[in-house]
């Protein structure tokens, strides 16, 4: 284990207590203006989006100019912030379009946009110089001295390659005055992002244009060509060679990385659901949370690596932040399960006379069903649900469609985009 | 128009010497250590000999710097790049901005080549680079000709480009195979993961080979063809790319050689006796290069002509 250290810089003395008064940023993914909704209200200080263009997620909801500018509205409403990947390596051919596009991120209000091409950050400070401009982790950034070349650049933010640890960041803070943005949560690239393009060789889809179609994660042969003969380095039965890595899991290392004074704490996930993003941002608002309020006090709680645990579906570890990463950060011969828990309604409403609540169906459930109840502003709950109703009234024996409004007693409180999860038993 | 450099890399000072006698024009060296997926590994001390050598003959010598460094190797870059100073070196080839500053910081004056392989992609991050020092782009090898073109009309720097040899697909600062291996439990087979040992994998669906290994940088997968353009240089020519490469990394000196031969005659026929010549020789070059083309690496055009969606 790393040793904590205690940063007095990040605190001061409240009401005769030591707290840490520089708490980072958790910035949350949002593939859409659902998503970045439920981000800020679970506890995100900032999301970011993808636009129409210039982004890396061509497969991801992204955003309209307009729908920006609701997003941007919405987040100003809970202090929060919106920034937009533009962090594709242009090709000559995408250069067309750039200068409208950036001032029209800029207009929607949008806080800053986060890119590795420098055309793109040039362009972006001769027409849109009210954008803060943060280095994407594509240029592999994993040294202070390239992070001080950035600084000088005048970039506001960077953020770190997946590969640099914890000392290394540490040294970074200290030898450069300039924002610090880590990936704490998600899926990673096994390659040096940027630096892989397997995807244009096997699929003709341009890796660093959006295409990734994530060739890595597939099963290969390792085979040693020895004097011309083909020799299999593998044995019939075992694994095959495989480049899949464990998801990143830094809900532990949450207090040293605030010690190290990192400045943005980055969820990885456009793609994923609003489950998903509610479920990680209000855990790791809780570690940061807590742990600023009362940092000699602090233990990380059971129940909330439990709660993280709910909508995994791969392995995780902490792979770099703490050590190089072996064998046991990789995955062999697995894949992707079901997650534990399946998202299952959304709160819509609660009538606290009736105690009635009105939900939207997002998974099948029925009455006996066991469901956990979360939210940003209550604790976690178990129950067993009743009888259930439409919302014309009528009984009904299952909750079975999607976006179906279904209504039934719960008699604990419960707000808006509250969510309700199931056990997944099979 | 302009004769484009022919830029090789050589495996050792022995065959640098064979190399030269080949017709390359300049020869790409450096060690692990800073550079990517060198052909050979080149001492301090060999670097200056190499460097002898190749200024004697009237070549160009350039070291790469182009690794991505972390913290710990920062230190020894400086004092390697002090040493390139010395020995006087032509260029140096680098990918990272940590080398900018280190130069910047130490007074180097050896001219830079900007060499980041897969983000190299349109004509303002040549420019941009430029001017910040770099005399040279090495252009990524994903470009289709009509882009490189268009770099070149538009470039502030000279241009490279790769015409042969194998090309990097994936570079991972993972310890892949060793991981493979360890989780096998057969840690006896750590040793079997060096470029030496001729390691692949084997694609079944695109039943395609990609070469594999490990080093200092970590682990790095290839491309399963090799390039090849002999006989598609005409617009290259007349572009006026400034030079192109012959990436000898997991090939034999011997292949390297008669394939360096083989571009020095496209490129003399062509701008010594007339495009007409060039013309007239390239079926025959292709053909001599497919002569003694491993079984195994098929060639191709790389994305010369070969375009990617997103």
């Amino acid at each position: 284990m790393l040793q904590l250290i205690t940063n007095e810089k990040i605190r001061e003395t409240k009401d005769g207590k030591r707290v840490i008064v520089k708490k980072p940023e958790l910035l949350a993914p949002a593939g859409s203006l659902e998503k970045l909704k439920i981000a800020v209200h679970y506890g995100a200080d900032a999301v970011f989006i993808g636009g129409q263009e210039f982004g890396l997620r061509s497969n991801a909801g992204n955003f309209t100019i307009e729908e920006m500018v609701e997003g941007v509205e919405f987040a100003k409403k809970y202090g929060a912030v919106v920034y937009v990947t533009t962090n594709i390596f242009a090709h000559n051919e995408n250069m067309d379009g750039l200068e409208e596009y950036l001032q029209a991120i800029e207009g929607a209000g949008v806080t800053g946009i986060i890119v590795a091409d420098p055309l793109i950050i040039e362009t972006c400070r001769r027409v849109a110089p009210k954008l803060e401009i943060h280095l994407s982790t594509q240029q592999s950034l994993s040294n202070w001295k390239a992070v001080k070349y950035w600084k000088e650049e005048g970039l506001h933010r960077v953020v770190l390659a997946r590969e640099v640890g914890a000392e290394e960041m540490q040294k970074m803070k200290e030898e450069v005055d300039i924002e610090i943005e880590a990936f704490v949560h998600g899926a990673m690239c096994i390659a040096y992002s940027g630096r892989c393009v397997l995807s244009n060789h096997m699929t003709a889809r341009d890796s660093n244009r959006g295409g990734c179609c994530q060739s890595c994660r597939w099963d290969y042969d390792l085979y040693e060509n020895k004097d011309g003969e083909e020799v299999a380095l593998f044995n019939e039965g075992d694994a095959p060679f495989a480049m899949s890595p464990k998801d990143l899991k830094l809900i532990e290392s949450i207090p040293h990385m605030i010690e190290l004074g990192i400045d943005s704490l980055k969820v990885e996930g456009r793609m994923k659901s609003i489950h998903y993003i509610a479920t990680v941002i209000s855990v790791y608002r809780k570690v940061i949370d807590a742990y600023c309020a009362d940092p000699e006090n602090f233990e990380i709680k059971k129940e909330w690596l439990e709660e993280l645990s709910r909508c995994a579906i791969r392995p995780a570890a902490s792979s770099f932040f703490e050590a190089e990463p072996t064998y046991k950060q990789q995955m062999f011969g697995t894949h992707a399960s079901k997650p534990k828990w399946d998202f299952a309604g959304l709160v819509l409403d609660y009538d606290a006379d009736t105690q009635m609540v009105t939900m939207e169906q997002r998974n099948y459930f029925k009455p006996g069903d066991t469901v956990e109840f979360f939210g940003p502003d209550m604790d976690t709950f178990q129950m067993t649900v009743g009888e259930l109703w439409d919302d014309k009234g009528e009984r009904l024996d299952v909750a079975r469609h999607p976006l179906q409004i279904i209504k039934f007693k719960v008699d604990r409180p419960l707000t808006k985009s509250n969510m309700m999860r199931k056990e997944n038993k099979k | 128009m302009k004769k484009p450099e022919l830029l090789v890399t050589p495996q050792s000072v022995e065959h640098v010497a064979a190399l030269i006698e080949a017709g390359a024009d300049a020869f790409l060296i450096g060690e692990q250590q800073f550079g990517l997926r060198l052909a050979g590994d080149f001492t301090v001390a060999q670097v200056e000999e190499a460097k002898n050598m190749i200024h004697a003959a009237g070549k160009k010598v350039y070291v790469a710097v182009n690794a991505l460094f972390h913290n710990d190797r920062l230190e020894a870059l400086d004092t390697y790049l002090q040493e390139m100073q010395r020995i006087g070196v032509d260029a140096l080839v680098f990918g990272d901005p940590a080398v900018v500053m280190a130069v910047r910081e130490l007074e180097i004056t050896i001219p830079l080549h900007w060499n980041p392989e897969t983000i190299a992609t349109n004509w303002f991050q040549v420019n941009y680079w430029a001017e910040r020092g770099s005399k040279r782009a090495v252009l990524a090898r994903e470009l289709s000709l009509d882009e490189i073109v268009e770099i070149k009309e538009n470039a502030k720097a000279e241009i490279e480009v790769q015409v042969h040899g194998m090309t990097c697909m994936f570079q991972s600062k993972r310890s892949l195979l060793g991981n493979y291996f360890l989780y096998r439990d057969q840690a006896m087979e750590i040793e079997n993961r060096k470029e030496d040992r001729n390691m692949f994998l084997h694609d079944k669906e695109r039943k395609n080979k990609y070469p594999i290994y490990e080093d200092a940088n970590g682990t790095h997968i290839f491309s399963p063809n090799d390039m090849c353009v002999i006989d598609e240089l005409g617009e290259l020519f007349e572009a006026n790319i400034d030079s192109f490469k012959i990436d000898g990394v997991l090939q034999t000196a011997d292949y390297v050689n008669t394939v360096t031969s083989l571009y020095r005659q496209a490129i003399d026929a062509y701008f010594e006796q007339g495009e007409d010549a060039y013309e007239d020789i390239k079926d025959d070059l292709l053909a001599q290069i497919e002569d003694i083309q491993p079984s195994l690496r098929p060639l191709d055009t790389g994305f010369i002509f070969k375009e990617t969606v997103y």
